[in-house]
């Protein structure tokens, strides 16, 4: 995963609260490989009707090439699929503002460079209203946290440890194998200090 | 003297290997499930060409796909493919495989307990939200997404910033048919879908003491869908009396050295929480969701609520909540009419559930038709001891094999586009049981209810003069 911390793209308002990952990408979706692409499954039951037709008005269907989404409360609630970030990530988002985020969805976003930017409902009310409808020109800007929308700049809170994993593209797990003597230590003090944890009738066998 | 401390504060610091300068903590793993969806972790394993770090503790389960009806032949090409994916990547680590035809099949949370995988004082991480189920034995247990999967598997350890900590206190004695589901639907109701998003959610309280290790199971399973990724339980007899004689528990001398470390495992009397909380058992009613969110619920008596009058910017999303379930603000949910029952889920899908939703049905005839999955092979086996099946069957209601089933229809088992489906389950999400279905979350006991009288519907009355 390669790091960033600028982007330029387009932001659209999608208004509304608690869009869970079942939204994102309805699950019969799923056992799809990642190499096929994600992005045609973002949220594609409220994109379309019964009959697979897309509602016009809805606005990804308006404005495909939007890399910016800015949403209600809880986005990404519910399942921990990361194939609901794979979604956004291939239809080519980078960046999602909303109130709060369901936690796994957040750290599952970090592990594939999408950021998740925590804003207060009044700056969420303030781009809704500057969005309506529209695409707009946007700038986000990781080092220093903020959006960048025409005249509107506005702050978003990240964790910090994400923010430098998103500059950086960190792998943990080459990063874990570098504690690996650390991990080495605890796991034969564990089996010292607590044999029972080890499943029972594996100990058995072995 | 140390600081008092609470349970998470006991458990994290057990599992913690080191701490980096932002704050997160590299934590060792005891347990981890997979199952069919594990996929894109196993991908990338085989993308770096790294085996996995522990298979002695890696344990996997077919579920999310199993078919529960005809198992013999998968019909389907793309289940077919998922189960066989697991197979060999099963196959190719040497991981214990609980395959569909195993004794101990089942979905993933019912199995973990039942097997004596999961046990009090482990961290135990699995690649589904649910997995805060096993937090119910005063385990740390979190959901994780595929590339934490992949990471667990590769290392055999997680980074994680430790959540806050936050408290549910419920005292007092439920009413009947009353039952860990309704309280569940009652706290989200009251804090909200994100109420505890951040927090790491320990029960405490004498209501929650005198839950059996199902109703607690069910309590921390849907702790997630208040927004908690960690549910807890401080274990007691209770938790050592389910635990003891389990196939992979200890034993021995080991059980006794595992029950001295395991009676340290409490939140010290003196400390604090980020956020406390209080509820009366008594004040809880059986409760039901009217919308699309579980923070959407009511007690069954009350009437459906009407959007200009909730606050805190609800109001949209319950019109479009009430639009989408073809239900009218003001109106009683009792007597909404229902085309179809579901029991089962790693929710409900214990004997405990059964026995509640039997104790309904029993002699009684269903107006609509209906599954019932049980959560495990076990499950269902003890199910057929006691009897249970031939009272659903006898209903009218179709008793099938251990999985997921349609709390996400994933193995094909879907709520058809606009039928409205009474459910034991814990997504009222859109679309969750299937492209258009109507999905009202409720305790199992109410699913029965809901069946024979075909409309929403209080157990209450129908328990009278029974024993639940
Ligand atoms: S029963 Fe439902 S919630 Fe539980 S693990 Fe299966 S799909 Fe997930």
């Amino acid at each position: 995963m390669s790091g960033w911390s600028q982007h330029q793209g387009h932001a659209i308002a999608l208004p509304i609260h608690n869009v869970d990952t079942d939204q994102l990408i309805p699950s019969r979706f799923m056992s799809t490989p990642r190499s096929e692409g994600y992005g045609r499954f973002l949220l594609h039951d409220l994109r379309r009707d019964a009959d697979g037709d897309t509602h016009p008005d809805f606005p990804l269907n308006r404005h495909a090439h939007a890399s910016v989404l800015v949403t209600g409360r809880n986005f990404g609630s519910g399942s921990s699929r990361e194939a609901a970030v794979y979604a956004l990530v291939d239809a080519g988002v980078r960046a999602v503002f909303a109130p709060s985020f369901g936690d796994i969805f957040a750290g599952n976003a970090i592990n594939n460079g999408l950021l998740p930017a925590r804003i207060s409902e009044e700056d969420m009310s303030l781009l809704f209203q500057a969005l309506a409808g529209a695409a707009l020109a946007a700038e986000v800007c990781l080092e220093n946290s903020h959006i960048q929308i025409g005249d509107l700049r506005i702050g978003f809170d990240l964790d910090p440890g994400w923010r430098t994993k998103l500059i950086n593209g960190w792998d943990d797990i080459d990063l874990t194998l570098a504690h690996r003597a650390d991990i080495e230590r605890h796991k034969e003090d564990l089996i010292r200090r607590a044999p029972w944890v080890r499943p029972a009738l594996i100990t058995k066998s072995s | 003297m140390t600081a008092p401390r609470t349970l998470l504060d006991k458990l994290w610091s057990a599992h913690e290997i080191g701490r980096r300068d932002d704050g997160t903590s590299l934590l060792w793993v005891d347990r981890h499930l997979v199952h069919e969806g594990s996929h894109h972790a196993f991908s990338k394993l085989a993308a770096r060409g790294v085996p996995v770090a522990e298979p002695g503790l890696t344990f996997a389960v077919v579920d999310h796909y199993a078919p529960t009806r005809g198992r013999d032949r998968i019909a389907d090409p793309q289940i077919k493919y998922m189960v066989e994916t697991l197979r060999k990547n099963a196959h190719k680590h040497s991981l214990r495989l609980f395959d569909l035809k195993d004794p101990g099949q089942g979905i993933v949370h019912v199995i973990g307990p039942e097997q004596g995988l999961t046990l009090p004082g482990l961290l135990v991480n699995c690649g589904d939200s649910h997995t805060s189920t096993h937090g119910a034995f005063g385990a740390l247990a979190f959901g994780i997404g595929a590339t934490e999967v992949a990471h667990v598997l590769a290392t055999q350890t997680i980074w994680q910033k430790k959540p806050a900590a936050m408290r549910i206190r419920i005292d007092g004695q439920l009413g009947p048919g009353v039952t860990a589901k309704d309280i569940a639907l009652n706290w989200i109701a009251r804090l909200g879908a994100d109420g505890a998003q951040g927090h790491a959610l320990e029960y405490a309280g004498s209501t929650v003491r005198a839950l059996s290790m199902e109703g607690r199971m069910t309590l921390c399973n849907l702790s997630i869908e208040g927004g908690a990724r960690f549910g807890l339980v401080a274990p007691d007899e209770t938790t050592f009396a389910y635990v003891e004689g389990r196939p992979y528990a200890p034993a021995g001398p080991d059980w006794k050295a595992a029950l001295n470390h395991w009676a340290e495992l409490t939140t010290d009397e003196t400390a604090t929480f980020d956020k406390d909380v209080l509820l009366n058992a008594e004040d809880i009613a059986p409760t039901v969701t009217w919308g699309t969110s579980p923070e959407q619920a009511i007690p069954v008596t009350a009437a459906i609520p009407d959007p200009n009058q909730l606050a805190n910017g609800k109001a949209q999303g319950a019109r479009d909540a009430l639009d989408y379930m073809r239900l009218s603000a003001g109106r009683p949910i009792e007597g909404t009419p229902v085309d179809q029952v579901f029991i089962g889920s790693c929710t409900n899908g214990r004997i405990e559930d059964l026995r509640h939703a039997a104790a309904v049905l029993s002699g009684r005839k269903a107006k609509v038709s209906g599954l019932v999955s049980p959560g495990s092979a076990l499950v269902k086996a003890q199910a057929e001891e006691e009897g249970l099946d031939r009272i659903f069957v006898d209903a009218g209601l179709e008793w099938a094999a251990a999985g997921c089933s349609m709390c996400v229809g994933m193995n094909g088992d879907l709520v058809a586009p606009g039928k409205r489906c009474a459910s034991s389950t814990n997504r009222n999400f859109r679309g969750r049981q299937g492209p258009g279905a109507l999905t009202h979350l409720m305790s199992p006991a109410m699913v029965a209810a809901a069946a024979v009288t075909g409309t929403i519907t209080d157990v209450r009355p129908l328990l009278e003069g029974r024993t639940a």
